[in-house]
């Protein structure tokens, strides 16, 4: 259990893991971003619907906002399609031969998914 | 390229252990996840969602097809999603979610929390984190 990094915040930006290790960050970031939004979400469900609080009800309305709606979407989207690729590869463990044309696979169907929903959310978001 | 010797050992040897199970527990809540997620926008088209949706409504309805969720929306009737039925799909949803991502948030916290001790804690705080946002998001859903 004794382990120790010897890498920095600097050192580490500087690593250059190319596309395995973006979606590795992006899959972290868009984690950790759902676990925040769905956790405060529940609190904020839960207060107003019991105590009909002021501020839970305006936690809830800031979702409506486009900029949050994309992001919400970039992070549930990427997760979701990331996680389908991991799970792919580890439930067939030969496909990991093909990781690199995974990952290029990977954007080539969240790009336009995220387009499109970009494009719905900024025709018919309110603000 | 040269070929190395695999240095894992046989599947057999491996056994089984709670953070192999877990982990297989991740893949195999996604999957499921999927499933939810694609059957609760099915539900939603079918029960009346089909006209003038924005991204919002389907996230709303995809992520959780519960009737608070369809109070800010355009349609008109929210009583097909007060069934036990869609509550109780609701809750499957919520259950599998919750464990998958504070399970996820431990894997995190274990690259940065090395010690034995920490990590321990650490697992102590995320029980109770399941248990409340679970029991929290089940009773929000069960009588909204």
């Amino acid at each position: 259990m004794a382990l120790k990094r010897q890498v920095g915040l600097k050192q580490g930006l500087r690593y250059k893991g190319g596309g395995p290790m973006l979606v590795w960050v992006l899959h972290r970031i868009s984690g950790i971003g759902i676990a925040l939004f769905v956790g405060l979400h529940i609190l904020a469900s839960l207060t107003s619907q019991l105590y009909g609080w002021e501020i839970a009800k305006s936690i809830n309305i800031l979702y409506e906002s486009s900029v949050f709606q994309m992001v919400v979407f970039f992070c549930a989207l990427f997760h979701a399609i990331n996680g389908l690729r991991i799970t792919i590869l580890d439930l067939w463990p030969k496909l990991i031969e093909h990781q690199r044309e995974a990952i290029w696979v990977e954007w080539a169907v969240f790009i336009p998914l995220f387009s499109l929903a970009v494009v719905v959310i900024v025709t018919t978001a309110g603000g | 390229m040269e070929k190395t010797k695999a240095k894992s050992l046989p599947l057999s040897k491996r056994g089984l252990n709670f953070e192999m199970l877990m982990w297989i527990f991740t893949r195999l809540s996604a999957l499921a996840m999927y499933a939810l997620i694609l059957f609760a926008i099915l539900g939603a088209l079918v029960m009346g969602a089909r006209y003038q949706m924005n991204m919002a409504d389907i996230m709303r309805w995809g992520f959780m097809p519960n009737s608070p969720h369809v109070v800010n929306t355009d349609v008109p009737d929210i009583a097909p999603w007060m069934t036990p039925f869609w509550k109780l799909t609701a809750i499957a949803l919520l259950l599998v979610a919750v464990a998958h991502g504070i399970h996820g948030l431990v894997v995190v916290a274990d690259d940065y929390i090395v010690s034995h001790r920490g990590r321990q804690i650490v697992r102590v705080i995320s029980i109770l984190l399941v248990l409340l946002f679970f029991l929290t998001g089940a009773y929000v859903i069960w009588t909204a």
